[in-house]
């Protein structure tokens, strides 16, 4: 079957047959009615397709070649990060003797992977310059959460009833609704013609009731926050915490750490630095380092070192109390622990290096095409706009981005920050090649050059994938969200 | 060791080309003083060094050798060696979220293909692409419910996961709304105290089926107390139990949620695991996290998108229905490999052989003299034990011979007594239940 036919839904596949027996049956059985009370039972089993396991391998084996992935082509995503997955990490975190625990075996049976816990959050702290580092969030937004959450406890504890958080108007989404779901009320910092947080719109909004300002450092811009130890002080001045949203790193890890920039609290996004795989959207991890003013707010449970071995800590007085039912993603943080014992701390410095690199090169090839965004030295991504008409015509960012899925490369980020009009953010990773980053260049210039010769053609993009441009419009307006017979 | 592939001279040439004289350039925009910190790291391993190592700590885990009869919310569970191929599919794994729709539609269609699966095995008619797990579901699932209905109280069950619970409670303390605990009596929610305590102010009643203890709800009487009351009914299921047990859509429930681990995924002690929400269709735009739905492209040819994104927060910041981002897809994508693989008539054989083995073991264990089961309600694969002996005891002796026995519940959760929670599935076998059987008379003689 061709890859651009339609792929049936497996419902669409159901022969509605009889199955197959997965278990072995017992001799004399008693009916189930006598084991439970027959009000409580369905009496039919529930609406799931019959297909043959053939046909499920076939469908998914297809879907999975609907996709793009890093294995199959380059990913050049801003702020998200898409660099290779070494297979060893995945090989070692499926080791039984992990994926066979149980969560509630007791501590005293899980010491080896305690161990990696532990271990990762001591490595985690000395990278960020943190005191502890917690490894229960599941996901980076999770940790921020987290974080907010110790924010808001602190000055509880302190009597000091701080209601806002600042959050930069370059920032993730996932600041601001972070913070609002701890709580908080957002007021937005403005940047400046660098790309920078304001100096004066700061001064102008931190004040007695600013609980925390959260930064992204180099920002999403991809731009290093030059005055950050200034941006620290004055925080800290006006009795504010410095939270430092880690998606950015990977940029850094190894060569300066937030905690000597001044940052109380830091989340780290396993998959973007230490290279977890992104599963298609999940699952992540989002450890949390805390300086010592949010040392006795850390989520349960917390492990414990005595000796050489763990506990864990659920009697923890002062702390937040619990964010997930048991320790977080353990099966990712073992992954990410792997990719750190591999690559060592010169490992990890060298990524940082080639990520900016890689960056830094890839702008120069740009800046010939597409403008940047902002001025100035770019860390590890960097932010273009198309919003000039005159020299861009109706091609939008998003077109463009169309047009390099027809080229063989995924898209950009688009339209974020929300700051820049017609974003395109890239991110190459230190893992990809001189030669990938060329070729990505070409096909740049191409899509310009394809939009000089066939506008109609480019802008109806894209053209090579199993389906053509998609109508978002429709699937918000008359929402079809389960296969109904 | 490190996965670069550039060479000393392409180096150069990027550095030339970006105009700059060394690498150290690279990073003059941070101040000097912020620079080259000194961090102590272990040295960079070999994979042939790592592989040693992390063999040599998954041996560490003594718990692997032993005969498990642990759940309280993580099941092991058979999983088809179908999943196991197809999920390890790199176009799987290392596919990011999918915002260029086109570039994705393997990952879209397989969400859409979820959110139907968990409609028809929970009775609700819409479902999102995941949560973390079945903690943090619940969690979001009563955001969710005081949203719907502009209230800030929950009630819910005292025989819920405690875990849960203690998540619930680190969520809504933040988000200012109240939650208060209906007691349960003998291990079942007691109706009489969710009439007295539930009112008019009262946003959501939540409860699990089959709850903690493993004891089957009755939740056809629960379910109309709650809505007499004027609340919003929210139900965490184990979703190996919807093979056989009646989906919470046929009692009214509002909104659902629970942990997919049971389908497909390994312990892993503790994650990653996947939560999952439902919830009757006129709730979608209160649903927190991400929806695929099906659409047309250009040709009018079927492809899907992720949508209803005004709900979240990449849009709407600070005023999103949650924070959530990466979800669990890879997990959700496990849970639909399962049911399909499995089948429905697969799923009701583990459901039913997890309840005869649970059944079988009981009986076996309350032989025992002095051994007595703490609720007499019907149970699905767990139950309560109570042991006239001091647990610690009875712990200690199950570990020297290699036997989880159960989850020691806290003091007072169960009752007076001392008490422990024990589980079986379709995977128990019957000389581990022998042994403990065993083990359970020597200890009280």
């Amino acid at each position: 079957m061709p890859l651009d036919a339609y792929e049936p839904t497996l419902f669409e596949l159901d022969h509605a047959g009889e199955g197959r027996d997965w278990f072995p049956r017992e001799s004399e059985e008693k009916p189930i009615e006598d084991l439970l009370p027959p009000e409580c039972l369905a009496g039919a089993p529930p609406r799931i397709p019959d297909v043959s396991e053939l046909e499920a391998v076939r469908h998914y084996t297809r879907l999975s070649r609907r996709n793009f992935s890093i294995d199959s082509g380059f990913y050049p995503l801003g702020s998200c990060t898409m660099k290779y997955n070494p297979k060893i990490c995945e090989a070692m975190a499926q080791l039984p003797g992990f994926v066979d625990l149980h969560p509630e075996i007791g501590a005293e049976a899980a010491q080896g992977i305690l161990f990696v816990m532990d271990e990762i959050a001591r490595f985690l702290a000395d990278l960020t310059g943190m005191q502890r580092v917690t490894m229960n969030p599941c996901a980076g937004a999770h940790g921020e959460f987290c974080g907010m959450l110790m924010v808001r406890a602190y000055h509880k504890d302190r009597k000091d009833h701080r209601q806002t958080v600042l959050v930069p108007d370059s920032a993730h989404g996932t600041n601001p609704a972070s913070a609002a779901m701890a709580g908080f009320k957002i007021v937005e910092v403005a940047s400046n013609t660098e790309g920078c947080v304001d100096l004066g719109d700061l001064k102008k909004k931190l004040n007695n009731d600013t609980a925390a300002l959260m930064m992204t450092n180099p920002n999403t811009l991809g731009i290093f926050e030059k005055d950050i130890v200034e941006i620290a002080r004055l925080a800290h001045e006006a009795g504010a915490l410095l939270y430092y949203d880690g998606a950015n790193l990977n940029a850094i890890a190894g060569v300066t750490r937030p905690g000597d920039m001044g940052f109380d609290v830091v989340h780290i996004n396993l998959h973007k630095t230490f290279s977890t795989p992104h599963g298609s959207g999940g699952p992540g991890s989002g450890p949390v380092g805390v300086g010592e003013k949010l040392l006795p707010f850390l989520p349960i449970p917390v492990i414990e070192k005595k000796a050489n071995s763990y506990t864990l800590n659920y009697e923890y007085e002062k702390s937040i109390g619990q964010l997930s039912t048991f320790f977080g993603n353990v099966g990712i943080v073992l992954r990410a622990y792997v990719y750190m014992r591999l690559h060592g701390i010169e490992g990890i410095r060298k990524n940082s290096n080639n990520a900016v690199l890689n960056a830094r090169y890839l702008k120069s090839k740009f800046e010939k095409i597409i403008p940047p965004a902002m001025q100035g030295d770019c860390m590890h991504e960097f932010v273009l706009t198309m919003k000039n008409k005159e020299r861009f015509g109706d091609l939008t960012a998003m077109a463009f981005a169309k047009n390099l899925l027809d080229l063989g490369f995924h898209a950009p980020t688009v339209y974020f920050p929300l700051i820049v009009k017609e974003a395109l953010m890239i991110e190459p990773t230190e893992t990809e090649s001189k030669r990938t980053l060329d070729e990505f260049a070409d096909a740049a210039a191409q899509v310009l050059k394809n939009y000089e010769n066939d506008q109609k053609r480019v802008l109806s993009a894209p053209h090579t994938m199993p389906v053509r441009k998609l109508d978002e419009v429709k699937a918000a307006r008359q929402p079809d969200l389960i296969f109904k017979d | 060791m490190d996965y670069i592939p550039h060479t000393p001279y392409e180096r150069r040439e990027m550095l030339a080309a970006a105009g700059l004289a060394t690498e150290n350039d690279l990073f003059r925009s941070i101040p000097a003083a912020l620079r080259n910190p000194e961090i102590p790291f272990p040295a960079p391993m070999t994979e042939m060094e790592i592989a040693d190592e992390m063999e040599d700590l998954a041996r560490r885990n003594e718990g692997r050798r032993m005969a498990s009869f642990l759940g309280g919310g993580a099941y092991r569970h058979f999983i088809p060696q179908a999943l196991k191929s197809l999920l390890s599919r790199g176009d799987f794994v290392t596919a990011y979220t999918p915002y260029q729709a086109e570039a994705s539609q393997g990952t879209l269609q397989s969400i859409y293909e979820f959110q139907t699966l968990m409609c028809r095995l929970t009775g609700m008619e819409a479902a999102n692409a995941s949560m973390y797990d079945g903690a943090s579901a619940l969690a979001e699932a009563a955001l969710m419910a005081c949203r719907l209905t502009r209230k800030e109280k929950i009630a819910v069950s005292a025989a819920a996961n405690p875990h849960y619970c203690r998540v619930l409670n680190t969520y809504l303390v933040a988000a200012g709304i109240e939650v208060v605990e209906i007691p349960h009596d003998g291990g079942a929610t007691c109706a009489e105290s969710l009439k007295r305590m539930v009112d008019a102010s009262c946003a959501g009643v939540f409860l699990q089926n089959p709850n903690y203890f493993g004891v089957v709800e009755p939740m056809d009487s629960l379910s109309a107390a709650a809505k007499e009351a004027g609340a919003l009914l929210g139900v965490a299921v184990y979703p190996i139990s919807l093979g056989l047990l009646k989906p919470p859509g046929a009692y009214n429930a509002d909104i659902v949620l629970g942990d997919l681990q049971p389908l497909g995924m390994p312990l892993s002690f503790g994650g990653p695991y996947a939560g999952f929400i439902a919830c009757k269709g006129e709730y979608i735009r209160q649903l927190p996290g991400r929806l695929a739905g099906r659409t047309t492209d250009a040709d009018g040819k079927t492809g899907y998108v992720l949508t209803l994104q005004t709900r979240e927060q990449h849009i709407r910041r600070a005023k999103a229905t949650s924070n959530i981002c990466t979800n669990q897809a890879l997990c959700a994508l496990a849970a639909a490999m399962y049911l399909f693989t499995m089948g429905a008539r697969g799923l009701q054989q583990a459901a039913e052989r997890s309840v005869r083995n649970a059944r079988a073991l009981q009986e076996r264990l309350c032989g025992v003299k002095g051994v007595r089961l703490a609720f007499q309600k019907p149970f699905f694969n767990e139950f309560v034990l109570e042991l006239p002996i001091p647990i610690e005891h009875f712990l200690a002796k199950a570990k020297e011979e290699q036997v989880a026995p159960g989850i020691r519940l806290a003091p007072g959760l169960a009752g007076e007594k001392e008490a422990l929670l024990v589980c079986a599935t379709e995977l128990t076998r019957k000389a581990d239940m022998e042994r403990y059987a065993e083990i359970l008379t020597k200890v009280m003689e």
